[in-house]
């Protein structure tokens, strides 16, 4: 849906979405980084299991919610990336691990 | 670990934020200021500090360059600032928790400034939560944080002086625009000359939104004006659009992703869940906190400044901030009153003139009325999935309010916490039970304001055991 | 100005409120509800909505066992089943002393002749609830217990009132009353109500009204906590306690965590307002976490808290004013009532209509909180 402008250089940073890697910008958000991937959906609603991605960037909509290192339902579109990173896309309810 | 205690809190450091900053540490009041973000700026300004060292400034305008001084002052200034700290609650007092780097916390303070500014209206319209639909905003935001625009042609739906600045952005940076369904009702424009006298006094504003326009008209972007329904279709995501205008014209277009903007709102739920009263603002078609002279709220030494006082922009912004930071630094003994009210001569003075085209603006960009009268299948609750034909079947079982139709539908329960259904659902009542939509009333907010968890919630018991 | 005239009018539209006018109204009477905001406004659509017999006061438990059988044909009594699920209720111990306080409390039930509660262990009690903490010793249950969908409730009980033709007044404050010829006048603002019966069903206002009638009943105020999360895949069935700690934990159908327990904010009942206090809270969510590892994580969507009425022995009041001719009460139900709605609503129509109740009730008479003064 969307692309980066220019190659982030020596700040290009690795995260895993889902397990795939792709690369992004340090300092960037999570949100900008999944809205360039090809999969279009960021999350599926814990109702009716539909496909959301994020919708406004600033934390006001809470459709970019994702579990970063294990951590749930955080707001992609706060949490700038780190090199490594593991993100999760939450598919309907979130389950608890014990 | 910093001091738990400061004279002043400030939430939010955008303009009015940073500027309330700046002026109350000028007077010698200690200053925490917490924001959600990483970098100081406010929506406006995102990530200046990162992009004014770039070539990519260039693009983004006049505007958004001013912010860099700005951030620079208030790096300097001596406010203890915490970025990427989200508040969560205020108790009277007054006693702020905040979760930073997933640990809870609290501080206090003995006044607050509110200036968490504003929040694009939501646009509700069938298919509006499709992936690939996003707010005009938003994509500002993606091209100022992250350099990032839509891979291919976008189509843009609204009004508003976003959506120009936006799309002239975005064909600087090299990216492409299908389309731009303008959705400014017929008649705006006249209506709105009749406060152009008033607003002549910002000419430059005034010259800055032709040259957009103009820049687009010269770009040939197509317009379809007067688009009053809207309707994004597709698999999953956003395959094309379905529109029709005043006119009764019909068009159908493939899109990939569609960008919507419809005007602010100021961010109230802070001042709404602390109890400060607000009122109805006819023009703007929103709350807004009661305020006097210097931004103090119904609540003492509660202060709201910037957009979250009304929408005025970033130069109204920065007056209010340092108007309540005078009042601030009265209060706690810094700074005498007569002091204060000369220096508050120029800041009010300062925000008349950057107020001065507000009503012309709201005028010609006022909301369409379908924006507040989506379809019956349109999702009102994005959260919760609540459409706007079960919200109206139930509007009219007694005659519920806002709250009782959230409790019986569970519209406005979810994470965002009626943050995109409130005023909708404003609205379907008021239409349903046919009342004026300022009589109905809005959501009691509920904290906390965002969503910590139980392990973040129960360290604080460690932290500060019962007294 | 002419009043309106009903067989009997009730003050109050919270749960207790609408049930007494069910069956009222059942029982071929005209009534009125007269709510000062909307019905459910305050404790009713702020209950965890917890049916519970499991640990009550002895003096409570043969009306709770009654209103047992009530919750598990509820359908019947509204139209709806008001979300109501037999999941069980367990009170958990976490230490072997807690654990023997249980046996004690079991004892006791059984030597009164209940079999309600009954002792589980530490096997049983992983088996029932795979998610709790491993520290856990045994537990007390009440298999037949559950709980129910607080707002489906107000709704059911609603529409089952004005299926039967009950009038409801939301709006309407009572600021005045007067008696006369056996008939009260309730003046309300330009509403005016008569009639020779009147339930003081008005919660956490209740000791307010009644004096308006004239009866001086010393009442205090709750605020009880709650704290609502995400929603979250299946992770409990029962709801659960535990000893020594203010704690209620259960998921919703929705899936949402909900966690009470009577963790008290702060009420104003002057602005009809309360409060919730977080670093009181917070003593909730270390409970919470401590039972439910897995929840740690889980993001609170909102907390609040909700206003009503305690009584210095914790037992509600239910009765006929010594003083006030046709005025009874109902309320101070001190933070467990919701599941006594249906039977209570029963045991007023009892009185409203024959003037007595077969059920024994005489512990919960308004007098014991009326000091002195008040034989005659």
């Amino acid at each position: 849906m969307f692309r980066k402008l220019h190659n982030p250089g020596s700040a290009t940073v690795t995260i895993y979405i889902d397990g795939c890697a792709v690369t992004a910008e340090a300092g960037e958000s999570i949100a900008a980084v999944m809205l360039r991937q090809p999969t279009g959906w960021s999350r599926t609603t814990s109702i009716s299991q539909s496909p959301r991605a994020p919708y406004c960037m600033m934390g006001v909509c809470f459709e970019c919610l994702v579990a970063v290192d294990g951590k749930g339902s955080l707001q992609g579109c706060l949490t700038p990336v780190r090199d490594g990173m593991r993100v999760t896309r939450q598919q309907g309810r979130r389950s608890l691990s014990a | 670990m910093t001091a738990p205690h400061t004279d002043l809190l400030i939430v939010g450091a955008g303009p009015a934020g940073m500027a309330a900053a700046v002026t109350a540490c000028s007077h010698g009041l200690s200053v925490r200021v917490v924001d959600d973000q990483p970098a100081p700026g406010g929506q406006i300004w995102r990530a200046i500090e990162t992009v004014a060292s770039t070539p990519r400034l260039a693009r983004l305008g006049q505007a958004y360059r001013a912010g860099a001084d700005r951030a620079r002052a208030f790096r300097s200034c001596g406010a203890v600032y915490e970025p990427q700290s989200e508040l969560w609650q205020i108790e009277p007092g007054f006693r702020a928790f905040l979760t930073r780097d997933g640990q809870a916390r609290s501080v206090t303070a003995d006044a607050v400034i509110l200036a968490t500014g504003a929040q694009e209206r939501p646009v509700p319209f069938p298919g509006w939560t499709l992936p690939g639909v996003l707010t005009v905003g938003a994509a500002q935001i993606l091209l100022k944080t992250a350099s990032t625009v839509p891979e291919r042609p976008v189509w843009i739906a609204g009004c508003g002086p976003l959506p120009l600045l936006y799309m002239t952005q975005l064909l600087a940076a090299g990216g492409q625009i299908a389309g731009f369904l303008d959705t400014t009702p017929r008649g705006r424009a006249s209506a709105a000359l009749r406060h152009l006298p008033a607003g002549l006094r910002r000419a430059g504003e005034l010259a800055k939104g032709l040259a957009w326009s103009l820049a687009l008209r010269r770009a040939g972007i197509p317009i379809i004006r007067h688009v009053t329904d809207l309707r994004a279709e597709g698999d999953g995501r956003v395959e094309r659009l379905r529109y029709r205008t005043e006119d009764g014209r019909e068009g159908e277009v493939t899109a990939e992703v569609l960008l919507v903007h419809e005007g602010l709102v100021p961010s109230i739920h802070v001042p709404l869940a602390l109890g400060c009263t607000v009122e109805w603002h006819p023009a703007q078609h929103c709350y807004v906190p009661l305020l006097d002279g210097w931004g103090e709220t119904s609540q003492a030494n509660l202060f709201v400044a910037g957009d979250g006082a009304g929408i005025g922009g970033a130069e109204a912004a920065e007056p209010r901030g340092r108007l309540a930071a005078l009042r601030v630094a009265t209060r706690l003994g810094k700074l005498d009153a007569v002091r204060a009210e000369r220096a508050a001569k120029t800041e009010r003075a300062a925000l008349a003139r950057a107020l001065a085209l507000r009503p012309f603006l709201d005028t010609l960009y006022g909301p369409r009325a379908q924006v507040f009268a989506p379809a019956d299948e349109t999702l009102v609750c994005r959260c919760e999935e609540v459409t706007a034909g079960a919200l109206r079947a139930r509007a009219v079982e007694g005659r519920p309010g806002p709250n009782q139709l959230k409790a019986f539908t569970r519209a406005g329960m979810g994470p965002c916490q009626g943050r995109q259904c409130g005023y909708t659902m404003a609205h379907i009542v008021a239409a349903a039970q046919n009342r004026k939509v300022e009589e109905v009333g809005f959501f009691r907010i509920r904290p906390p304001l965002k969503p910590v968890t139980l392990g973040e919630l129960a360290c604080l018991d460690q932290r500060e055991p019962a007294a | 100005m002419n009043a309106e005239a009903f067989d009997a009018a009730v003050i109050g539209g919270g749960l207790h409120g609408l049930s007494a006018a069910l069956h009222l109204a059942r029982a071929r009477r005209r009534v009125v509800v007269i709510e000062r905001r909307w019905t459910g406004r305050h404790a009713s659509g702020a209950t965890a909505a917890g049916v519970r017999t499991l640990n009550r006061d002895v003096a409570e438990i043969p009306i709770s066992l009654e209103a047992m059988d009530s919750w598990h044909e509820i359908e019947r009594l509204v139209g709806d089943d008001c979300g109501f699920h037999s999941t069980g209720q367990l009170l958990v111990a976490e230490t072997e002393e807690h654990m023997a306080g249980l046996h004690r409390r079991e004892a006791r039930m059984r030597q009164l002749g209940y079999r309600h509660e009954e002792i589980i262990d530490a096997a049983e009690l992983r088996h029932l609830v795979p998610a709790l903490s491993r520290h856990c010793v045994g537990a007390l249950i009440a298999r037949c217990d559950g709980a129910a969908d607080p707002h489906r409730t107000i709704l059911a009980f609603r529409r089952a009132c004005e299926a039967q033709r009950v009038v409801i007044a939301e709006g309407c404050g009572i600021e005045a009353v007067s008696h006369e010829r056996g008939i009260w006048l309730l003046s309300c603002g330009a509403h005016r109500f008569q009639a020779p019966m009147v339930v003081n069903a008005a919660g956490a206002w209740a000791g307010r009204v009644a004096a308006l009638f004239g009866d001086d009943i010393a009442l205090g105020v709750r605020a009880s906590m709650m704290i609502v999360t995400e929603r979250v895949a299946p992770l409990l069935e029962p709801v659960v306690g535990v000893v020594g700690r203010a704690l209620s934990f259960k998921q919703s159908d929705q899936g949402t965590l909900v966690i009470g327990g009577g963790l008290q904010g702060a009420a104003d009942l002057d602005r009809e307002r309360s409060t919730v206090s977080f670093n009181e809270l917070a003593k909730g969510a270390r409970a919470a976490a401590d039972l439910f590892p897995a929840a740690r994580d889980v993001r609170i969507a909102r907390c609040w808290t909700g206003i009503e009425a305690q009584t210095s022995d914790r037992l509600p009041v239910i009765g006929a004013s010594p003083k006030a001719p046709g005025l009874l009460h109902a309320f101070g139900f001190s933070g467990h009532g919701f599941q006594l709605v249906p039977i209570v609503g029963a045991i007023l129509a009892e009185l409203a209509v024959h003037g007595r109740t077969r059920r024994n009730i005489a512990v919960f008479t308004p007098r014991r909180l009326m000091g002195e003064g008040i034989a005659a």
